[in-house]
């Protein structure tokens, strides 16, 4: 997309398929343990409750452990996005993961109007009009829709309890 | 009629901005904001269909000024709800109904929580248990059954009910041991679905509740064969030809000494203000008065016990205490 | 023919201007619920019965069933139009719905998705109309024997038929059964795979493990690309329905085909999710373009979506005949009809025949005005589209956070949900298929709950899935669909080569 010098760098691909199998491996770890704890034998009334976990959980297991071999031999050592393009998707997930963070302390509607404002200020740069306009009309939107109309609660912060609402 | 909607929600949000500002003398507390009910179960059950009445009547008769939030809390076997009021200390505008998950689930699954986390409002009313067969079946009485179980090599006789350790299976266990016989339990998810794998005769028997059963009752596809309380069921109306939810025996003279129902009953969470309590026992007495819940109360052939303040409570801790031993001699005791 | 002279009936009790309002009304809200996600048909309709109390039981029923097809309806737009699926069962709507905005026919793909639903629903009532006491009976031989067949049925029809290396293939879709599998085990009672933490209790829900991968992972994948959505350049046609109808009938065997799964699935009672997914799998397979389905094929948007409102609309008849939701919002519709004093079972048809019949007339006409005001709206959704990124990006993950938190009124499930969204984003950039991964989710649980409650039955043997007729065959056609490729491989290389 533009020419910095970071885009002909960056992680490799079969280097990244080998850490999301190793993830998937440890995932399927975990299932194995968790259905020891519970029991995998099969008692007079059919299976037990880890009895197909544990099954499942091996399975998982052997195919990214094989996953991982054929990656780190076989894999592709194209890239598999350039630093400039990671960069461009953590313009999204670290502004999504404070946002997460946030909701049980500020509530999900002052989040929510954070949330819109930074990202329409930062990667959309638009004026602070139309910013303001929708960061404040969703919440007020989205609250009319589910707390007054579906009267389905959501996550209220400081704010709210000073509103009274 | 979203309009009517809208205006009566903006309605509702002017009051409320109106309590805000205007704080009223507080002699008399009531609901500032929108009560959440929360109901330890999945949609459509026994419990969520109450809860919802509720709603519905208070809404109907505008008995509260707020409204009221049924909300599922199901997972855990319900465990997820009574933590969610464990965790709310202090907060009034949260209810919940329970069932007798509120005993067994901690039980059961050693999730951390017990009544003694929540404030008791009051007893709604008790759910009875009816032991049913397929019409079809040749057992007219509990004896002719018990007989033929007896009879019958161990295990072939299958109980279908709702929930894994929960009331369906304790009533079975008891039954196991009444009769000395050997049942399979087969869990399912509903009541409702309980009473159709019934009538398709993929298992022998179960112990639905009244109001889960009726409606395959009346159309002659079950057979009611006795009730788990220790006097007969209310009920005048006739139902399935003369038959009338009265005239079920009980049990107990069939020769199966076993009594089992079940709590409907209303909690709050721990510390709140005794007016709050005071509150919504009134809210509830007047629930209790109207039609629609006569109503219910007439089709599910409920048992209409009301109790509340320190009756309710020492009912509640006597329960379970039953529970416990009941669940103990059955093995459902979680080992960790 | 009864049946036709107590429709008629139903009818007259139906058309009434009041009536007629509460439909359009009820199809407005369900569209509304059915775009955002968690909040489901079944939310609406709960929320919403109290408030129908004091009007009369038709009218009340007419309302809230409208509500329940306009969430059919509307859960194919997020679908479509953002990788969203604002309901379980449009998720199979997305593999083509969302490549065809992407390639700028959005309008097309929404249309064919919304006259796809009609022509599935119609399908389905005129079943209604027609069998419903036979349909009854045939529910009723389904006990947990015969829904693990269902279930096994529909997984291997959908199975093996990605172009992702196997071994990845299996991998993502056994990490589907092990996060079904976290939370309760329903038969034995006991927790499982959650290491003490409460939060996760009630497991992985379904909606927001697709809410994550599939909405979360696709904005991540075009910021990756550079600030745009792909469908940004369609421009506004109002003639794109009438475009697009020349040219559904040419698919009249696929939707054929995909109205008998529907009702199928609706009935035993799997449910409108694995529906959608076996039909689109069936079609993939027999379709002559089948390799390129998942690029923006018009047939992958058909199949799912008519398959999907058969089984919706299907789902209502063991309801009412028998008292058993096929469906959780059926299950709230059913909780509806009690406190109406109307006692859902073998009776309602004879002694509420006006309830019935016209609830049933309603189901005709509530489909048509559904059909009339959701394709008035496609060229309006489509030039959603032609929002900016970085403006509408922001909203879909505040109404994907929603959606997400609404499902257990959990701030946890956010959590989760940018977990998965996170995992979305690498799984597909490597190659993994998440399609299975996400059917395995759904009928994880499900799948296990009825082959335990067959194994209690028969006392642990295996036999109870050959023990009669119906099981036997609906095993079989399982086996043979998921051993399709190779058989039709195998075919294909025995037979000689015609000469073309």
């Amino acid at each position: 997309m533009s020419n910095s010098p970071d885009d002909s760098s960056g992680p490799r691909q079969h280097l990244v398929e080998v850490g999301v199998a190793a993830v998937m491996a440890l995932l399927g770890v975990i299932t194995v343990i968790g259905s020891l704890q519970v029991g995998i034998g099969w008692g007079a009334e059919g299976p037990k409750s880890g009895f197909f976990p544990f099954w499942i959980g091996l399975i998982v297991i052997v195919t990214s452990l094989y996953n991982l071999v054929r990656a780190y031999t076989h894999g592709s050592r194209k890239l598999f996005a350039s630093w400039g393009e990671i960069v461009q998707v953590l313009k999204v997930v670290l502004p999504l993961t404070i946002y997460v963070g946030a909701i049980p302390w500020l509530g999900i509607y002052i989040a929510s109007a954070l949330l819109i404002a930074g990202f329409m200020r930062w990667i959309g740069r638009y004026g602070w009009l139309l910013i303001l306009a929708i960061a404040i009309g969703l919440p007020v939107v989205t609250y009319v829709t589910f707390e007054m109309w579906f009267l389905v609660p959501l996550p209220k912060g400081p704010l709210e309890d000073l509103l009274g609402l | 009629m979203s309009h009517t909607l809208r205006r009566r929600a903006v309605a509702v949000a002017l009051t409320a901005v109106a309590a805000g500002l205007f704080v009223t003398p507080a002699n008399a507390w009531e609901p500032t904001r929108n009560v959440e009910f929360i109901v330890p179960a999945g949609t459509g059950g026994g419990a969520d269909q109450m809860a919802r009445m509720i709603q519905g009547i208070i809404t109907k008769h505008n008995l509260m000024k707020q409204s009221v939030v049924v909300v599922n809390k199901a997972g855990g076997a319900g465990g997820e709800g009574f933590l969610d009021i464990k965790n709310s200390k202090g907060n009034p505008h949260k209810l919940v109904i329970t069932l007798s998950n509120l005993f067994t689930t901690p039980l059961a699954t050693g999730i951390p929580f017990s009544w003694k986390d929540l404030t008791p409002v009051a007893m709604l009313a008790l759910d009875e248990f009816v032991l049913w067969v397929n019409a079809d079946s040749p057992y007219k009485t509990v004896a002719e059954l018990v007989t033929a179980m007896k009879a019958a090599p161990p295990g072939q006789f299958k109980m279908g009910g709702t929930g894994s350790k929960q009331e369906d299976q304790i009533i079975t266990v008891a039954l196991e041991k009444a009769t000395g016989t050997k049942i399979t339990y087969v869990p399912y998810k509903g009541g409702g679905e309980v009473a159709v794998q019934l009538v398709g005769k993929h298992v022998d028997m179960t112990v639905n509740n009244p109001i889960e059963a009726v409606a395959q009752w009346r159309a002659g596809k079950v057979r009611p064969l006795c009730v788990f309380d220790s006097k007969p069921l209310a009920g005048k109306e006739k139902i399935a030809g003369d038959l009338s939810w009265s005239t079920i025996p009980t049990c107990k003279s069939q020769g199966l000494d076993i009594e089992y129902l079940m709590l409907r009953g209303i909690f709050m969470p721990a510390g709140v203000p005794k007016d709050a309590v005071d509150y919504y026992v009134e809210l509830f007495k007047k629930v209790r008065a109207t039609p629609e819940w006569a109503q219910l109360m007439a089709d599910g052939a409920f048992n209409q016990s009301f109790m509340t303040g320190p009756d309710y409570t020492k009912w509640v801790e006597a329960e379970e205490k039953r529970h416990r031993d009941l669940m103990k001699d059955a093995g459902f005791l979680a080992t960790n | 023919m009864e049946g036709i002279g107590d429709l008629m009936g139903g009818f007259a009790v139906v058309l009434s201007w009041q009536n007629l309002l509460y439909m359009v009304i009820g199809i407005v809200l369900g569209v509304i619920i059915g775009v955002l996600p968690g909040l489901g048909g079944a939310n609406g309709v709960a929320i919403l019965l109290p408030l129908t109390f004091s009007m009369s039981p038709t009218s009340a029923i007419i309302l809230l069933s409208c509500i329940y097809w306009g969430a059919l309806f509307g859960g194919a737009i997020t679908s479509i139009l953002f990788n969203i699926p604002g309901e379980p069962w449009s998720v199979a709507t997305t593999f083509d719905g969302h490549p065809m905005a992407q390639n700028g026919r959005a309008g097309e793909a929404l249309t064919a998705a919304f006259t796809s639903s009609f022509v599935g629903a119609l399908f389905a009532v005129i079943v209604i109309t027609l069998a419903a006491p036979l349909v009854a009976s045939f529910a009723l031989q389904f006990g947990p024997a015969e829904k693990f067949s269902v279930f096994f049925l529909a997984f291997c029809s959908f199975v093996g038929m990605g172009k992702e290396p196997p071994t990845k293939t299996i991998a993502a879709m056994m990490l589907g059964f092990a996060l079904a599998a976290v939370g309760t085990d329903t038969v034995t009672g006991q927790l499982r795979l959650t290491f003490g933490s409460t939060e996760l209790l009630s497991g992985f829900d379904f909606l927001i493990a697709v809410i994550g991968l599939f909405g979360i992972g696709e904005i991540l994948l075009t910021m990756e690309e550079g600030l745009s959505f792909k469908g940004k350049a369609s421009g506004i046609n109002p003639t794109v329905v009438w475009q697009t109808w020349k040219e559904l009938p040419r698919y009249w065997m696929t939707s054929l085909r995909s109205c008998l799964i529907g009702c199928w699935m609706g009935i035993t009672p799997a449910g409108a999710t694995p529906a959608s997914f076996m039909s689109y799998g069936i079609a993939k397979r027999t379709s002559r373009k089948g390799d390129k389905f998942g690029t923006g094929e018009i047939e992958g948007v058909i199949a799912p979506e008519t398959a999907a409102h058969a089984a919706g609309t299907s789902a209502l008849l063991p309801m009412l005949s028998l008292g058993v939701p096929g469906s959780p919002t059926a299950a709230v519709l059913l909780g509806g009809l009690l406190i109406w004093g109307l006692q859902p079972g073998p009776l309602l048809f004879v002694e509420q025949k006006d309830f019935v019949w016209g609830l049933i007339a309603s189901m005709y006409l509530g489909n048509i005005v559904g059909l009339v005001i959701v394709l008035t709206m496609v060229p309006f959704f489509a030039a959603i589209l032609r929002v900016p990124f970085s403006i509408i990006a922001p909203i879909i993950l505040v109404i994907c956070a929603i959606g997400a938190y609404t499902v257990h009124n959990n701030t946890f499930d956010v959590v989760m949900m940018l977990v998965f969204g996170i995992a979305g984003y690498f799984l597909k950039k490597c190659n993994y298929p998440l399609a299975p991964l996400v059917l395995a989710i759904v009928l994880g649980d499900k799948a296990e709950e009825a082959f335990r409650q067959s194994l209690l039955i028969s006392q642990g043997g295996l036999g109870i899935f050959f023990s009669n007729g119906l099981v036997s065959t609906i095993m079989g056609l399982g086996l043979i669909a998921l051993f399709w490729p190779a058989l039709s491989n195998l075919y294909g290389r025995l037979t000689p080569a015609r000469p073309t």
